[in-house]
């Protein structure tokens, strides 16, 4: 048990932390085939964190150790969450920790971290990043804690694990309108955190647009290589919390090797299967004014409400 | 502050930590002294509610005791008055008797009042904010004798024992009157918006160990009232009240974070953000008390702990923070954040202290704040299993109101901390400022040894929490152990695990990154800034332009106000002399609410005027004719 249990787990980082720049290459390919592209391949970004991992590690003069330890913590944070979410398999050693909650705070977390980092570089971008980020994280939070209440009320807990299997047991509750509900403003809360169109545009060039880019502007080498790969990491994982949440089937609910094996690759293929999608949306999506963001939140934050209620109303309570 | 003052508060801080410590583990006593006092005597009763109250306040003034010493420049006043407000603060929860709990609770008021003025030589804003504080202390005072009165009227007794014994008798009326009161009264101590003007004014201008002193500790025995005589003494209540209370703190925790958000004032900043955490307190009180109202003693025991849990937590990093901000104020003379900048590496203790605060205030983990707001979240989600419509209308909003307010703080501490301490000096005062002494750091360093304590071990609290919650009337819901495990309803949180895995993590990114690379020596080089160079200091974000975003979100919420005036040269309309331009976001609340009032005081007292011209004989007549219409009312009457 509790050997399948750890290797579920190392599964888990592992294979989100190999396959998040796959994931991040497949929809950047995606998207350059629909706009008429070759694109560069899917194996592209690993090229990339290749290269910058071979380059020198430069701190920018008037930084501090917030600037140098804020992309280690923002992968660490992620790697802890990629451990707690039952990506691959519901039975592993940590699901007794495996907390909604906890997931969301670790989260917010990195995003803490990173926008320090964006002050203590003392530039005029860094600081508007860290300022348009927080405004973004602060406003998404409700979204996220309402849809987790509105989850965790047919299983009675905000264990994840706890979640998920109840989900695969009674699936109707899938597609009652809470879940359905809660799967639309937790997905408009993904996009929000990921930092992806048309809250905010992963690949602008103007720096007056960016937000979670401008945090990172003085980035170099393996450091930059870090923030890319945390980034990337987030996505891959808000993905697959996604797809356990509102498609569990696959997951691994045994400890047993086969059932794992099955649950990575089911796993694989919806994250990868949600990225295409999002990517193909891209395309058509323009990215919206900063001050038009919070009306798309509170949209989605009408949304996770109405779940709790639909919820709490059509069970007949 | 003189050695023997610091001593004598530092002894009153460890003999109440002590005493509550012992009450928290189970003891029970109670002393009747009727011959200290004339009319009531004093009478003093401890259990483990008391015990929990004096625990926190001993240690905080404990802490500050030392820090006071260390940061002197304090005047011989407050050396002698800081002791006896120390020990007033751990005894108000002692008191077992109305006539004693109102003696403490208005000595407390003076105490602090005189505390609070202590700089008032040097700067006009202390005499303002002193003013606004007496006026607002002594009307929650007054509400306080009213209630108390009225209550120990009715129940024929003034002991505690002899209060509990009679609130069943009475009728939900008058109940419900003596809590209204004694709510008005409560809240407005603990700083609650539209009863909290104020606090960001004396906090804002108090001296610094007064303001770490009043934050951590003053605010907690307005929850303390609210749960002695609310859930305690009364014994509950109808839902009505627990649903105004959470309202209440709802509102208290978004505007005062809003606020806070806005704030470029370090120790206003933090202030404001006292609201919202005494906010998302009574949200948990209220909870408890709505809970227990509908007749589920163990959830209001879930939400009753984590409402107390955040309490403790928020003592200590708001201590913490309040002593941080000092020592800066200390260093550099300037509380504007967009003037400091850059005291990373001049005052390195300083800032890692403030570091780990706000970590805490910011409610993630590893921080001491996040137990506490778990908790507070998983007693309003299974709260929903409570049947009846306000359930089911009100836990949302509230969990709503708390991830919102949640977020916001994540905002307003990333400015604090990352505008204060971080980038580059934005003034002299910050670039020529120095680390302070080692006494002030000690005294910091303690609270920091208990926020690092709270955040990693919360559930050594259960048991004593769970004893807690009992006085109160509800169930026990938390056990022990090192993390926190729910007794009631499943669930369980293990922060020191969390806190090692993210270490762990941390630790195997950065060797595996060095394994990795091929040049593993770090080099420096001029920042970037997309091309532009290194900018200037005075290019840097400051505080207001990090908040401006949030400002416009909110604008309808926050109201700001803004003035450009352009002064032209004579004659010529295109070339400027001077362009002013003014920005502020002003306390709508205050200005909505108070102002009025205020106004229409001082109209009545003008137009009152006019009866007192200085005629003598006016006066006589006013005299004679209030007497025959006495006479005349008398006469009528009977």
């Amino acid at each position: 048990m509790s050997v399948i249990g750890a290797a579920a787990v190392a599964v888990q980082v592992g294979g989100v932390v190999a396959g998040a720049p796959l994931l991040c290459g497949l929809m950047r390919q995606v998207r350059a085939r629909l706009e008429g592209r070759a694109g560069a391949g899917v194996g592209q970004p690993w090229r990339d964190l290749r290269k910058l991992l071979r380059k020198e590690a430069v701190t920018s003069l008037g930084t501090g150790p917030a600037f140098r330890a804020a992309p280690v913590l923002l992968v660490a944070t992620t790697a802890v969450v990629a451990a707690l979410v039952p990506l691959a398999s519901t039975a592993t050693v940590v699901s007794g920790s495996s907390d909604l909650i906890v997931v969301v705070a670790l989260l917010a977390l990195g995003t803490v971290t990173l926008a320090l980092a964006g002050l203590d570089s003392g530039t005029a971008f860094g600081g508007m990043g860290a300022s348009r980020e927080m405004t973004l994280a602060a406003l998404v939070e409700p979204t996220i804690l309402v849809s987790v209440f509105a989850l965790s009320l047919p299983t009675g807990s905000t264990n994840l694990p706890a979640i998920v299997s109840g989900a695969l047991s009674d699936p109707d509750r899938l597609v009652s309108p809470a879940g359905l509900l809660a799967t639309a403003a937790l997905a408009v809360a993904v996009l929000a955190e990921t930092g992806r169109l048309p809250v905010d545009n992963p690949s602008t060039h103007l720096e007056l647009t960016m937000v979670h880019e401008a945090m990172v502007l003085e980035y170099a080498g393996p450091d930059l290589a870090l923030v890319e790969l945390g980034a990337q990491m987030r996505l891959t994982v808000l993905l697959g919390l996604l797809a356990s949440l509102f498609a569990p089937w696959g997951i691994a609910t045994t400890a047993s090797a086969g059932a794992l094996a099955i649950g990575l690759a089911v796993c694989a293929g919806k994250v990868a299967l949600l990225g295409a999608v999002l990517a193909a949306a891209e395309v058509f999506w323009a990215k919206l004014r900063l001050f038009r963001v919070p009306e798309l939140l509170a949209g989605s934050f009408l949304l996770s409400l109405l779940a709790v209620t639909a919820s709490y109303f059509l069970s007949g309570a | 502050m003189s050695a023997a003052g610091g001593t004598l508060t530092a002894g009153v801080g460890a003999a109440g930590l002590a005493a509550g410590v012992a009450a928290l583990g189970g003891g029970h006593w109670s002393a009747d002294l009727p011959w200290l006092l004339p009319l009531g005597g004093v009478r003093l009763e401890v259990d483990a509610l008391s015990g929990l109250f004096m625990a926190v306040a001993g240690a905080v003034v404990l802490a500050v005791a030392m820090y006071a010493a260390g940061y002197g420049r304090a005047s011989r006043t407050a050396s002698w008055v800081l002791p006896g407000f120390g020990a007033v603060l751990v005894l108000v929860p002692a008191a077992g008797s109305v006539s004693t709990f109102l003696l403490l609770w208005e000595l407390m008021a003076i105490g602090s009042l005189v505390l609070v003025l202590g700089e008032h030589r040097q700067r006009r804003a202390v005499r303002e904010a002193g003013v606004w504080y007496a006026v607002l202390t002594q009307l929650g005072f007054v509400a306080l004798l009213g209630g108390l009165a009225l209550f120990a009227a009715l129940a024929g007794g003034q002991t505690f024992p002899e209060l509990r014994a009679a609130a069943g008798e009475l009728g939900p009326t008058w109940r419900g009157t003596v809590f209204a009161l004694l709510a008005v009264a409560f809240t407005s101590k603990a700083g609650i918006a539209p009863l909290h003007a104020w606090l960001p004014r004396a906090y804002t201008e108090s001296p610094d160990p007064v303001s770490a002193l009043m934050s951590a500790t003053m605010v907690n025995l307005g929850v303390y009232g609210i749960i002695r005589f609310g859930l305690d003494l009364l014994g509950g209540g109808s839902p009505w009240w627990w649903l105004v209370l959470m309202g209440t703190g709802g509102v208290s925790a978004v505007y005062g974070i809003l606020h806070a958000a806005m704030a470029s004032d370090l120790k206003r900043l933090l202030a404001y953000s006292s609201s919202e955490n005494m906010g998302l307190v009574l949200v948990g009180v209220g909870a408890g008390g709505l809970f227990a109202a509908d007749g589920d003693r163990r959830l209001a025991g879930l939400a009753l702990a984590a409402a107390l849990l955040h309490l403790v937590n928020h003592s200590a990093f708001k201590g913490l923070l309040f002593c941080a901000a000092g020592s800066v104020v200390r260093a550099t003379g300037v509380r504007d954040l967009d003037m400091l900048g850059g005291l990373r590496a001049r005052m390195p203790v300083t800032a890692a202290l403030f570091a780990v605060g706000a970590l805490g205030a910011v409610a993630l983990p590893p921080g001491n704040g996040f137990a506490g707001e778990w908790l507070l979240l998983q007693s309003l989600i299974h709260g929903l299993a409570v049947p009846g419509m306000a359930t089911a209308v009100v836990l949302p909003l509230a969990v709503a109101v708390i991830a919102l307010s949640a977020g916001l703080s994540a905002a307003v501490f990333v400015k604090a901390f990352g505008v204060g301490f971080f980038a580059r000096p934005r003034g002299e005062a910050a670039a020529g400022a120095e680390e302070s002494p080692p006494a002030v750091l000690a005294g910091m360093g303690l609270l920091a040894l208990a926020c690092a304590a709270l955040a990693l071990f919360p559930g050594e609290l259960g048991p004593a929490l769970d004893r807690v919650v009992i006085v109160a009337g509800a169930e026990p819901a938390v056990g022990g152990g090192a993390g926190v495990r729910l007794r009631t309803v499943s669930g369980g949180l293990a922060p020191l695990w969390i806190a090692l895995a993210l270490t762990l993590a941390a630790l195997a990114t950065a060797t595996l990154v060095r394994l990795v690379a091929r040049r593993p020596r770090r080099t420096g080089a001029k920042l970037w800034d997309c091309g532009g160079g290194a900018p200037t200091a005075r290019m840097t974000y400051t505080a207001t332009s990090f908040a401006e975003p949030l400002q416009r979100v909110f604008q309808h919420v926050l109201a700001p106000e803004q003035d450009v005036s352009v002064t032209p040269v004579r004659e010529f309309a295109y070339l400027e002399e001077r362009v002013r331009f003014r920005h502020r976001v002003p306390d709508r609340i205050e200005h909505r609410l108070y102002r009025p009032v205020l106004a229409a005081l001082a109209a009545a007292g003008r137009s009152a005027r006019r009866l007192a011209t200085g005629s003598i004989h006016l006066y006589l007549g006013y005299g004679f004719f209030g007497l025959v219409s006495l006479l005349l009312v008398l006469a009528v009457g009977w």
